[in-house]
């Protein structure tokens, strides 16, 4: 399994990247840590006439806190930002949720926003940015736009990034106080989320998201639900996700990691 | 901006084990493929070519690496690590060989290359591992004949070793 041939391009500026974007459209593809891009292209699921490659740009390259916003450029290493000291007291949910992106070997490469630009179904990240509500910052020649991350995702592996955009960041809400949760259930560690589930505090109630299950991550906002009423939002919620069948797990199955994993989560946030 | 062309052949230079090294590649060119084939350094091995298995992992500028997840043309200029730099010299082997050689963690060898830069690399900044972060790591690494535990036991059993040769060290 090789690569199909490319031009690869070492950007040094940022305006370079915009450029190559702009000229080559949906032929060239942004090569960052390259973990879930460089499996696609060894396949030969993606074939892109050029790569540019980002990660010699230092302005990528920075995690910032700014009244309570965190934002995390698109050369942050997902290691990197595990391994920020500010992770647990800002994003408590990304501290659980980041041990669980693949491997050490692959969290040493991969970046926080290729897995959202990537857009597995059952990856993390994506997970955690419709949980949390951040926002995806994207820029190209034309102009730039934030988009909300219900609207960035658009379906399994498809974004709303059009082809000359870069992401070029992505924010996330600071964490109010309350508490959150995560749980992911895979064959093994490490391999991709047969399901994944978020919980979040709010000032009503409880957001409550899940991967892997639907063609994206989807959340819902309850408020303080519990006993029956709390059943019963899990139950439509599970069947609202339309899980399939697949060589990993029925659709049953995935239905009732839902709602047995969405019931403790919910439970540990509330308490 | 540096653009290479699809079908050229273009020289990449890096450090490998602290020595330079060149050759030249096409942009597609893997560091797996570039490492074994133009630097004739076998002692990377290649299994599936997608990031899972992990025979391939070497560091790069201090960052554990898939070397089949990597294109030649990126570490440009970077220090690259493999199994190579391990022995202190041609007829020793380092620490955590000689544990792999008393424990039997390896039987084929198939992945053992990738599997002692993951620990050369942990061990190097965790000196006193627990077994459940010894097994996280050995998570990113497939091993079909020895079932994981005598590398597990290795890996301890060098964790103390490489902290004894420190403290000797220390005292002297």
């Amino acid at each position: 399994m090789k690569p199909a041939a490319f031009d690869y391009v070492r950007a040094e500026s940022l305006d370079e990247v915009l450029e190559g974007l702009s000229n080559e459209g949906g032929n060239a593809r942004v090569l960052a840590g390259g973990q879930s891009l460089m499996a696609m292209l060894n396949m030969r699921l993606a074939r892109p006439k050029v790569l540019i490659d980002i990660m010699r740009l230092k302005e990528l390259n920075r995690v910032e806190e700014r009244a309570g916003v965190v934002t995390i450029g698109a050369g942050v290493r997902q290691a990197t930002l595990l391994a920020w000291p500010e992770l647990t007291r800002t994003l408590p949910l990304l501290a659980l949720a980041l041990p669980w992106i693949g491997h050490v070997q692959t969290r040493s490469r991969g970046t926080i926003c290729g897995s959202l630009a990537h857009a597995d179904p059952s990856a993390e990240m994506p997970l955690a940015l419709i949980a949390l509500g951040g926002e995806v910052h994207l820029r190209s020649k034309r102009q730039r736009r934030r988009v909300p991350a219900r609207d960035f995702f658009v379906g399994m592996m498809a974004t709303d990034r059009a082809e000359d955009e870069l992401i070029e960041a992505v924010s996330f809400p600071g964490h109010r106080g309350g508490g959150c949760a995560f749980r992911e259930v895979a064959r093994r560690h490490g391999d991709f989320a047969i399901v994944a589930c978020a919980a979040v505090a709010t000032p009503n109630g409880v957001r409550f998201a899940v991967g892997g299950v639907a063609d994206v991550p989807m959340a819902r906002d309850w408020p303080c639900l519990d006993g029956t009423a709390l059943d019963d939002a899990l139950n439509g919620f599970a069947y609202e996700l339309d899980a399939r069948d697949d060589v990993h797990a029925t659709a049953r199955y995935r239905r009732d990691l839902v709602r047995i994993i969405g019931r403790d989560l919910i439970g540990e946030v509330l308490q | 901006m540096t653009r290479l062309a699809a079908h050229g052949h273009h020289p990449v230079r890096f450090h490998l084990n602290g020595k330079p090294v060149e050759a030249e590649a096409e942009p597609r060119m893997l560091l797996s493929d570039f490492l074994r084939h133009r630097i004739g350094a076998t002692g990377t091995h290649v299994g599936c070519e997608h990031g899972v298995c992990g025979a391939c992992t070497v560091i790069v500028d201090g960052m554990l690496t898939r070397s089949c997840l990597t294109l030649a043309a990126q570490v440009d200029g970077c220090e690259v690590q493999t199994v190579e730099g391990l022995a202190p010299s041609a007829d020793r082997l380092g620490i955590l060989q000689q544990a792999f050689r008393r424990n039997h963690a390896l039987q084929c060898g198939f992945c053992t290359a990738g599997i002692l830069m993951s620990l050369d690399h942990y061990l190097r900044r965790n000196p006193s591992p627990r077994e459940a972060d010894i097994r996280d790591l050995l998570s990113g690494h497939l091993c079909r004949c020895t079932g994981y535990t005598p590398i597990i036991k290795a890996a301890l059993e060098a964790a103390a070793d490489f902290a004894s040769t420190t403290e000797e060290k220390s005292d002297a």
